[in-house]
């Protein structure tokens, strides 16, 4: 359409704004790239329902709320974090779901799909859709990883472990050894400590995905902190014998929802999107095709390949009741974590 | 009186340009910093900000703080130390042993590296220094076979392999690389104005050679060993790419610290706070060196 000329375009543009076609249109405003703007989906989608999908693009949490305060009744489907969808309900830019018009909703895991974060004065804010972990990563030909998260802190692996420096994350997996709430830890004296104990078996910090890598295939380390997708990457893309292990005291977790802007022009075809994207069908194509996220959908994770690491180490419904979702941080807290952090690498360069 | 009236016209339009851009580039923008490390808050945000020592403060009730600018310190200590060590005896070389288009050929390579990136150099040097690397290598084609592989030492001697990432020592390899040319250069332009009259004076007045140069060579060459002192400490201590990428757990300095204060948490206040009492000291160093050198760097009358 768009290689019309532009008076038939403009004819075109006069006729749909007089007809009640924003009714065939699904808005969706989302990052580039992520799922909801496949080709194929968007045409099987079309295909299913009719709808007509068109996307908008975000680079940032704070541009996608200001896109939604500032074009009220612009989207249909918006892509928020788990941690910002209190606030987007708190400022009314989203409205609540009927959970009864999602027709996967009984598949969704239990813990996400439930979780405190979507919630709102009894109202539901969110359909969990998407998730992935900050957890750790080892080598299955040295390492017998057991199930706890002291294996950091196991004296058979000093020398050999590697962190990220990064402040909230380390400060994270310290609230999490410890049996803390990993956004609101209050002992953090306890957080000092693991983290200090950490420096006989420190053996580097990796900085990007491509240096775990080289890495780790260099030998450097056999435990390391790693995200959940780029181990899929390591093992699958690179052959690299890399295992993930989620601990049972926890692990760092992000979950991306599926919400309904307020005012939205479509609401019908938008919880139809959002019904198709949570399904089995979208998901299993995007992940075997392209490479996706865990998904929320349980039902869909057990219809990925057998051997699909999204369904080995992060299908295990017991590993994903113990994850600890990451919260918006306030300033103070940011600074008071990195505080710990410079104060414990202080200790480190003794 | 008018060609002194020309002259201070001429100066003043000679280094009127380079003060003002002195004055634009550095002089606002450390005027800027310096003022909001005496504010409460930052320029982001909608939010009130006042007068405040609090950023001040934190520093001397924070230990880890003193401890990390006493490495600092060290660190330049250790720089500035292996830099003239390594730097003079080269200025020396070049100036007064080598002649025509070796000369020429040996300053090419002194400054060769500020032609490549710094970042590029510092990366460079992880490949050098790390296991298997080509330090390891060398070292190992010197002993036979690589250091660590004990099984192809076949019995004979087995060291351990050579693993420099992530230390102190990589930081200070690292740094005395990227400015031993300060020194070298610096060292060069002293050392070249010494007239050759006066060593045969003292060689003929019966000093050896080390006489000649502890009484006469160094001395003379004092100021630009001085120059090239200021010109590396001061970097040096406030320095934190190296140490990040070459010290890894160990690169913790006080360098690191100011920059996260940007970098993680948009923390101005307390980042220009710190690169201020950084500068306090760095002043106060050369306060006291001061009295030292004074006499030394008076041009001989």
């Amino acid at each position: 359409m768009r290689k019309t000329g532009f008076p038939a375009a403009a004819i075109l543009g006069a006729v749909l704004a007089a007809a009640p076609v924003a009714a065939q249109e699904v808005r969706v405003l989302n990052w580039q790239g992520y799922g909801t703007d496949e080709d194929w989906a968007v045409e099987a989608f079309q295909a299913q329902t009719g709808f007509e999908v068109v996307h908008d693009y975000f680079n940032s949490e704070q541009e996608m709320l200001t896109k939604l305060r500032t074009s009220p009744g612009a989207y249909d489907v918006v892509l928020i974090n788990s941690a910002y969808t209190r606030q987007a309900a708190e400022e009314e830019l989203i409205a609540p779901i009927d959970a009864a018009a999602i027709s996967n909703f009984g598949d969704l895991s239990p813990g996400l799909r439930d979780a405190a974060e979507f919630a709102w004065q009894g109202a539901l804010y969110g359909v969990a859709w998407t998730w992935g972990v900050t957890s750790i990563a080892y080598d299955t030909e040295e390492v017998e990883p057991g199930d706890s998260i002291e294996i950091l802190w196991n004296a058979a692996h000093a020398g050999n472990v590697a962190l990220r420096d990064d402040s909230v994350e380390n400060v994270y997996l310290a609230a999490l050894a410890t049996g803390q709430d990993m956004n609101a830890p209050d002992d953090l004296d306890a957080i000092r400590e693991r983290l200090r104990a950490l420096k006989p078996q420190l053996r580097t910090f990796w900085s990007s995905e491509d240096e775990w890598n080289k890495e780790f295939a260099a030998d450097s380390f056999d435990v390391a902190v790693y995200w959940s997708g780029s181990a899929s990457r390591s093992a699958k893309t690179y052959g690299l014998p890399v295992g993930y292990l989620i601990p049972r005291e926890g692990a760092i977790a992000w979950l991306d929802g599926l919400s309904l802007a307020a005012d939205a022009p479509n609401p019908e075809g938008a919880l139809a999107f959002i019904d198709f994207m949570v399904s089995p069908q979208h998901y299993v194509r995007w992940d075997t095709e392209t490479g996706a996220p865990a998904s929320a959908n349980a039902a869909a994770m057990g219809q990925l390949p057998e051997d699909a690491f999204n369904r080995q180490v992060l299908g295990d419904p017991q590993a994903t009741a113990n994850l600890q979702f990451m919260a918006p941080l306030s300033d103070e807290t940011r600074q008071t974590f990195l505080d710990i952090w410079a104060e414990t690498k202080a200790w480190y360069a003794e | 009186m008018r060609i002194k009236a020309r002259r201070r016209r001429a100066i003043a339009a000679l280094t009127g340009p380079a003060y003002l851009w002195l004055a634009a580039t550095v002089f606002l923008p450390l005027s800027a910093m310096l003022y909001f490390s005496f504010q409460e808050k930052g320029p982001f945000g909608k939010h009130e900000s006042a007068f405040t020592l609090e950023h001040y403060e934190a520093f001397f009730a924070k230990d880890y703080l003193l401890a990390l600018t006493w490495r600092s310190l060290e660190m330049g200590f250790h720089v500035t130390l292996a830099c003239a060590l390594v730097g003079f005896p080269a200025a020396l070389a070049l100036a007064r042993h080598v002649r025509g288009r070796w000369r020429e050929a040996l300053f090419l390579l002194v400054v060769l590296p500020f032609w490549s990136n710094a970042l590029v150099r510092v990366f460079s040097w992880t490949v050098v220094l790390r296991p298997d690397g080509v330090l390891d290598w060398a070292a190992g084609l010197l002993l036979g076979g690589f250091l660590g592989d004990c099984a192809a030492a076949g019995g004979g001697l087995c060291l351990p392999a050579i693993d420099l990432t992530d230390s102190y020592a990589a930081i200070v390899i690292g740094l005395v690389h990227s400015y031993l040319p300060y020194m070298i250069l610096t060292c060069y332009l002293s050392l070249q104005a010494i007239d050759d009259s006066l060593i045969e004076a003292a060689r003929s007045l019966g000093a050896g050679w080390a006489g000649v140069f502890w009484r006469v060579v160094l001395p003379l060459a004092l100021p630009g060993l001085v120059a090239g002192t200021v010109l590396i400490f001061v970097p040096v201590i406030g320095s934190f790419f190296e140490p990040r990428l070459l010290g890894g757990p160990k690169g913790a300095v006080i360098g690191t610290v100011i920059e996260e204060q940007f970098t993680v948490v948009s923390n101005w206040p307390l980042g220009g706070a710190l690169s201020f009492i950084l500068l306090a000291i760095v002043l106060l160093v050369m306060a006291l060196a001061w009295p030292l050198l004074k006499d030394r760097l008076r041009p001989a009358s």
